[in-house]
Parts: structure tokens; sequence; C-alpha cells
């Protein structure tokens, strides 16, 4: 089947029912995406769906079909991802660094949507985001940085 | 026989019982101490540390300064730290610096156990000699260029600059030289002040590595991919200590992508480093490997843990906690005739359930065996102990092993355990050398992690008729991480024992410490800060106890136990591990911890009136030769939700080398803190863990995390100090200072972790 990511489309061979994250991983080599629970509950894998951010470890590659991915690789050609990354670099945000792919796919899909967060559009947009090492306080100044530089005309 | 070893360390462990028999001697460059005298801190690490700049600096002839990380990177910023040193000693521009990760090699490069917080507290003056010998080479290197005496030129930021005539050579035309050089001796070397410091103990550090985080593009070791490599994923036997009968794989080898199955051997215990055994599922990739998996029929033999049950265990733990005796720490006055002869006395249970480090990238390694040697690329914390057991099992030679390291997606002490790139070794030579990664699922982490222990923590205190404390009893009840090294033992040690219960500074008269026995039953391990945990939530939840039963302040018996300020000898306190370090060099200083519960009540504004069902709370605990307080304020709703509007924290590490790392550390404890304080537990029923990932096994996420955690750093400028630990002692002081806070706002106390639902029941 042919899947579009990161505005290349990608003829693969693999089980409709394959996770979009085994697909992009194992399959097409793009290892940006991470693997931290398979079942939804931690975020590690989160990617662009239409814009709309998706936990690719239960998504069937078979959804993606007909539609724009846009996985860690190519949030830096939004406004918002580039204003989050360097958001996220000025408050030295990451630690391990597992988690971050999703966490600035999630955050970026979240200034897509929304401006101006407040803490409470942080925490539901990013609650299904676990950080083990704990950079939750620095992910959300981040995210209001971001929000501030957009606001203001530039992206950092 | 464990008893007698001093300076017990985990890489002790597998040098020291698993392998050798014996403790190794450790070999240092340039130190002739007696046999017989007792070695401390670095040096007293397997193979100690090593300071040749030619191991660890290289120079292209851009001008490219290349330094070697030795130690695992897992977010707690070595990889930028150490470096740093060696650029900041040897007046390089960071701006032109890079840094390579070293492979798994003790020998070349010292010790390399990414553990026990001691990276940067051991290695801070081995990489400022690195950097000074490097300096002083380059130096020498421009002197000759020019025909001057060395004492005309001085390093400075990247070039040589010869300074009557003003001429300047950079860092690259002088590579090749200067690396001819002989390396100078050790003690000629000089030392930049640290008012000439760049990069040390400044705040404007940046990661090395995160730009690449934030742009996708690191590896961690479950990025790797070799040519030709297959997948695999392992059928673990539930329950520790359960073994493979017989299986069925007709339908796994039907999914579409499935390779083959094959089986990996079981060991009896003790359970060291070695794989658990069970079923590999091959695939040409992951998701088929662990659908072919889910297709397998397996039986399983029970085990002698297969019974292991949380709620019995803990009726067993709470019996012995409760009963006069066991193993006898220390022994002071007479606790229990002032018990008996008191005005008032305290009693009080806490427990502590096992946890799971659950790090992000669960564990994972890809191998290559080829036959007379073997190459793993793995997220490992202990890069040796992970050779020399691969090699074991492959019964190769450690040198015909090659451990190559890759980033960690956090480790928290289950990545010092390499029972996974075993599986994965012994797994290529299974398919006759083609690489496999082999993919731990979440599952396989939560329900096969070397767990924290599980603990149970009885504690008296007796009073006279004015609330002054006259006797102090502790009975601590947990398996020791040393069962999973010799199955026999029945006691904490040493090191767990010096985690925050011998080594309490308490000026109390009568004292009496005690260790019942308890069995382990499945695989004990390190979790950040290990003992500490429910020794401090224990400890300094009594002592806020204490003071609410007196109707005293909190703060003031606090600092009232601590007594005055005095450095205390912690073999005076029975306590013969100290860290590893020296008890000269590193005593208890009373007056630190209590600077440190100063400043944090002070900067918290200790006793200021909240409205109802918020409350602060108070905790102080010294660990890893690091002494820390917090105080937690808490919001506790009508429903008996908590939220945490603040944290602060006052830290004292000593003299501090990259600020930033350490804030980002601290912050990242209080956060795991709360977290298992909140939601933390593994609870076993028929010898499996009933959790199984973060649906079962909760972690703080966004919506639980404080709101605000402000670091107070004590101010320390002086380097020729001692450094204390950074990664883990932050933990400790948070769970008892949450639950002290949730008693203020609510009147309810908390002995059981994790709070969870307790609150609601009220």
């Amino acid at each position: 089947m042919k899947i579009t990511i990161n505005e290349q489309v990608h003829q693969i061979d693999v089980p409709d029912e394959m996770p979009i994250l085994w697909a992009l991983r194992d399959v097409l080599g793009m290892t940006g995406t991470k693997f931290g629970c398979g079942k939804s509950l931690c975020g590690a894998c989160t990617v662009m769906m239409d814009g709309q951010p998706i936990r690719s470890c239960v998504t069937p590659v078979k959804q993606a079909e007909n539609k724009n991915l846009t996985t860690i690789e190519a949030v830096s050609r939004q406004p918002a991802g580039r204003a989050i990354q360097a958001a996220w670099l000025d408050n030295n945000v990451p630690q391990c660094g597992y988690c971050q792919s999703g966490q600035i796919v999630s955050a970026t899909a979240l200034l897509n949507s929304n401006s101006r967060p407040t803490d409470d559009d942080i925490n539901n947009a990013m609650s299904g985001n676990i950080c083990r090492c704990g950079t939750y306080t620095r992910i959300r100044d981040a995210i209001k940085q971001a929000a501030k530089n957009l606001e203001a005309g530039h992206e950092g | 026989m464990k008893d007698n070893i001093v300076n017990i360390s985990r890489r002790n462990f597998v040098k020291g019982f698993a392998l050798s028999g014996f403790v190794l001697a450790v070999g240092l460059p340039g130190l002739s101490a007696a046999a017989d005298e007792p070695q401390y801190g670095r040096n007293a690490m397997p193979h100690g540390w090593v300071d040749n700049p030619l191991v660890f600096v290289s120079i292209a002839p851009d001008g490219t300064v290349t330094i070697v990380a030795h130690r695992s990177e897992m977010g707690q910023g070595v990889r930028t730290s150490l470096p740093m040193v060696v650029a900041d000693e040897m007046e390089a521009d960071w701006s032109r610096v890079k840094v390579e990760q070293a492979w798994g090699d003790e020998e070349r490069f010292g010790n390399q156990d990414t553990d026990g917080s001691r990276s940067v507290r051991h290695f801070f003056m081995p990489m400022r000699n690195v950097g000074a010998a490097m300096r002083m080479m380059l130096e020498t290197a421009a002197a000759a260029l020019w025909a001057v005496p060395a004492a005309e030129v001085k390093a400075q930021n990247h070039e040589v600059i010869h300074q009557p005539s003003g001429r300047r050579v950079g860092y690259g035309e002088l590579a090749e030289s200067a690396a001819e050089l002989p390396v100078p001796d050790r003690d000629n070397f000089t030392y930049k002040p640290a008012s000439e410091f760049r990069y040390i103990g400044k705040t404007g550090n940046k990661n090395i590595d995160g730009e690449a985080i934030a742009t996708g593009t690191t590896e961690y070791g479950m990025d790797v991919r070799l040519d030709n490599m297959v997948y695999a994923v392992v059928a673990h036997p539930p329950a520790y200590g359960e073994t493979l009968k017989s299986y069925d794989d007709t339908e796994t080898l039907k999914v579409p992508g499935v390779i083959k199955t094959l089986t990996l051997p079981s060991s009896p215990p003790p359970a060291m480093f070695n794989p658990l055994g069970g079923v590999v599922v091959v695939a040409e990739n992951t998701w088929a490997a662990i659908q072919g998996r889910q297709k397998l029929k397996i039986e399983w033999n029970t085990g002698p843990n297969s019974d292991y049950e949380s709620e019995a265990f803990r009726e067993q733990m709470k019996q012995a906690a409760n009963q006069q005796g066991g193993k006898v720490l220390r022994s002071q006055g007479d606790a229990y005739k002032a018990l008996d002869n008191a005005a008032a006395t305290l009693s009080a249970d806490y427990y502590i359930p096992h946890l799971a480090q659950a790090p992000m990238e669960p564990p994972v390694a890809t191998a290559h065996f080829k036959g007379d040697s073997c190459d793993v690329w793995a997220p490992t914390q202990a890069p040796q102990a992970s050779r020399d057991t691969v090699a074991k099992w492959l019964e190769l030679k450690p040198e015909q092993v090659m451990i190559h390291v890759t980033l960690l997606g956090g480790g928290f002490g289950r990545k010092s355990k390499p029972d996974f790139l075993v599986e994965a070794a012994l797994t290529s030579r299974a398919l006759d050398g083609r690489p496999v990664k082999l993919v731990w699922t979440r599952e396989d982490d939560i329900q096969h992690s070397y767990y924290h222990t599980v603990s149970f923590e009885h504690l008296e205190a007796a009073f006279d008729e004015h609330g002054k404390s006259l006797a102090w009893l502790h009975r601590t009840v947990a398996p020791s991480i040393v069962s999973t090294f010799d199955a026999s033992t029945i006691h904490q040690q040493a090191f767990e024992f010096g985690m925050g219960v011998v080594n309490v500074p308490f000026a109390v008269p009568n004292i009496q410490l005690e260790n019942p026995a308890a069995e382990a039953h499945t695989r004990i391990g390190w979790f950040r800060s290990v003992s500490n945990i429910p020794h401090a939530f224990a400890v300094q939840s009594f002592i806020a106890e204490m003071a609410h039963q007196q109707q005293r302040d909190h703060k003031t018996v606090l600092l009232e136990l601590i007594g005055p300020d005095r450095e205390i000898d912690p073999r005076t306190l029975q306590d013969e591990w100290n860290y590893g370090e020296s008890p000269e060099l590193y005593p208890l200083n009373t007056g630190r911890l209590r600077r440190v519960i100063e400043q944090v009540t002070d900067k918290a504004n200790w006793g200021k009136q909240l409205p109802a069902g918020q409350g602060q709370g108070l905790a102080a605990h010294y660990s890893f030769v690091t002494y820390v307080a917090a105080v937690v304020e808490v919001a506790v709703n009508a429903d008996g939700e908590v939220s945490i509007p603040q944290i602060d924290i006052a830290v004292d590490c000593g003299p501090q080398v990259n600020p930033e790392r350490i804030r980002s550390q601290i912050e990242g404890a209080c956060i795991m803190g709360v977290s298992l304080a909140m939601l933390g537990e593994i609870s076993f029923k028929d010898g499996i863990a009933v959790q199984n990932n973060f649906d079962g096994y909760q972690v703080t996420r966004m919506d639980g995390a404080p709101a605000k955690i402000n670091v107070h750093l004590m101010p320390s400028d002086d380097y020729d100090q001692p450094l204390g630990g950074v990664g883990e002692p932050g933990m400790p002081p948070i769970a008892p200072a949450l639950c002290n806070a949730i008693f203020a706002a609510t009147q309810k106390r908390i002995r059981n972790l994790p709070v969870r639902y307790q609150l609601e029941e009220a």
C-alpha cells in the first residue's frame, strides 16, 4: 500500500493491521518515533495524521492510507514545530530524551489547534505523554514560551 | 562473607561474587597504597580511574576536539558534564567539541558503572587531569614550534598564544606534534583557578545531545539497525524461578513475518544477570514477533516463588517488624528500657511496595555473534558487567566481546543488569550469527524487572514529660538486593543499612536499630536512590508524627533531633559503607543538613497560612553524600484528589559542576518521588507481577505533576571540596514530605504507599 509520510509517498508491503509505529521503525527505518508501551498508554509513539496527534503503536497502517503522516523528523516544517523545538532547547527540556519525540509532536499539535493554551489545556493535551525522567514542568514552560513567541510573530 | 567487605559496590557484585570469586585489586596509575590500606571513592571502584589524555581526547587537523564520554548517558547529562570539564581545563572551545561514547572497556577507561550517583563525583578530578595534561602538551608543542620557553606561552580558548609576541596557533595545527609528546607527570599538573572556568559551575551550558533529541535523530538502543538484522521477543517464565516445560509454536509460525522460534535456558538461583529463559520468537519485524509470541502455547514448570503473594508477604513482614530481635545494627543506651519508662511513647508501621524502574525505553539489545567474537549494541548502565556476562554465556573471553554503548532511554537502575544483552547474544548465536535486535515489550519490562525491594518499617519513640526524645527504635524488614547475587541472603547488607537506617545523626540518648530476616521471592535490584526510599519515608514521616503527638512544630523537632552542628564519623554510627567514600573526607555533617532544612523552609515560607484542604510537609534526608531537604505543598479536594502547587527543595551537593543538569536531575527526582508516592506499586499474585503496563503500573503524568518546582542549590564555589552525588539524592525526601503535607491538609496519615485512593475512602 501507499502511505504519505512527511510529504513523501512510500510504497510498503506489510499486513494492513501492522501498527504505523512498526512500519515506520522496522520497515522504513524511521526511528525517531519511539516504542514505549504498545497500548496507547505512554505517547512515545505520537505522530500526526492529517494534523491530529495519534498513537502510532495502536493505529493500523491501513488507516493511514490516503492520509498525511507527520513524524518528529518533519515537525520542523511547521511554524509551531519550529517554535516548540526552539523552546525545548532554550529550556533544556530533555533528560534522557526518549519520550521527547512524542512530547514534541503532541505539543506541536496542541499549538496548531490552540495558540494560547492554559494550564488545563496543556494538562489535557499532554497527559497522554509519559516522561519518566520528570521533565513536565519544563515542558509546560516551553509550550507557553513557544506560544508566546508564535504570537509575537517569531519562532523562538 | 559479604558483611566483611567494606565499600561494597554494584560492580563488586559481579567481579566479587560471580565471575572472579574474589574482589579484584584495583590497579591505579601512580598510586602506591599499602595493600591493606582501605580504598575509598573512585580508588575503590573496579578498575578505578584513568586520566590519560590520549585515551580521552583527540584533536583533528581542523581543530575539532573529540572527547570520550566513558559513563553512560541516561538523562543525567554526563555526556555533557564530564567532557565539559575536560574542555574547560584544556581551554577548548565547547562549540568545537564533539563527544564520543566509549565502548565497554574498564581497563582502558576506568570504571564505567553508571550508578550510585558517582559519575561526576568520582571523575571530576580525573577529567580535570585529562584536560590539564592536554593543555600542557599543547603549550609544550607550541613552545617547541616557536622555539620559545614554555613559560611564555598560554593556552586560551582553542589556541596557544605566545604572550610576548602575540603569535597564535590553533589546536588543530598543534595536534600532531602535541600527541607525540610524553604525557606530563601528574605531580607537575597545573590547574585553572575556578575564577577562570568557562563552563564548570556556569549556568548557560546546553545539553550536548539536546538538538538531536528535539529533532528525533539520536540513536538509543531501540534504534540500532544492522544489515540483515532480524527482530526477536522472548516469552519469559511468568514467575521468577519457573522454567519451560513444553511449547507449541504451530500457530506462531503461521504469523506472517515470523521466521522461527528457539529456547533460552533458565538458570538456577541466584538470579545474577542471567537470562530468565523462555521461548524466543524471531521475525522480520518487532510487530510480527510480538504477534507470534501471543500465539505460543506454553506450559511452564512451577518454581519456588510461584506462590509469592504480596498481601501474605506483607503480613509476614509486619509480624517480623513488630517482634524484638533480628540482626542488631546499632544499640546505644537502652532504648527498650527507655520506652518502658517514658512519659509518652509513639509507634508506627510503614509499608512501601515493590516498584519497577520502567524507563521509557524498555530493555533492548542488538547482537551480532561472529563465532569467535560478538558485538552487542545496548543501552547499558554497566558496560563492563555487560561485557563480562555476555562473554561468560558465550564462552568467550571478555576481550572477544564488544559492547557498544548507545544512549539510554532512561535507566534508573534497571539497565545496570545486563540480562537482556545476554538474551540477544545467545539468540544471535542460535541464528548462526545473524544480527538480531531483541526487544522487551513494556509488559516484559514491568513483569520481569529487577524490582525495588518491598519494605516494612517499624518505628518507636519515647519522650520525657517535656516532649524531648529519649529513645529511637527502628526495625527495618526488606528482602536484600544481595539476594539477587547470593540466594541465601535474608538480611539487608551494610550498603542498605547505610541508606538511612544506621546513618541517622539523631541526638537521642537511646537508639536501637534492628533488621529481622526477609526472604526474596523475585529478582531484587537497584532503583534510583534504592533503600533510601523506604527508610526516608518511614523516618521522615515518623518525625512528623512525633511532632504532631507532642504538639510541636515539625521543623523544630527535626532540628532538635539532628542536634548541634558537628561532623560525625559514619563508623561511629556503625555505618561501614558511607557510599564507598572515605569517612574522613565525607563525615556526616549535621550543620549542612541543618542548613538545607533552614534554606528550604525559609524559601517555602514554612508555616504560612493556607486555606482548608491545603498543607505543607517537610522532610530532609542525607544520601549519596549529599544533603537534601524538601517542602511539598499539597491541595486535597473534596473527592480526595491531590494536587501539588509547588515543591521547594534545597540541595547541598558540594561544588557544582553543571548546575543546569543538577537542577534538571533534582526536578526529575521530585517528579519520580511524587510518582512512587502517589501511584507506584508492583504487587504479586501466584508469583507473577499483577501490573503489566502503564494502565496497571501507573506513573505520574503532566496532570499529576507539581505545578512548580523550586530548586535551591546551596552555594559552594570551592572546587577543592569533595563532591556529592546528584542523580539520586533528590528522591528520598519527596514521598515523606508529600505525605506529611497530606496530613497537614487532611489530618489523614498515610503509612502505606502508594497514596492512590486512600484519601477517597475517608
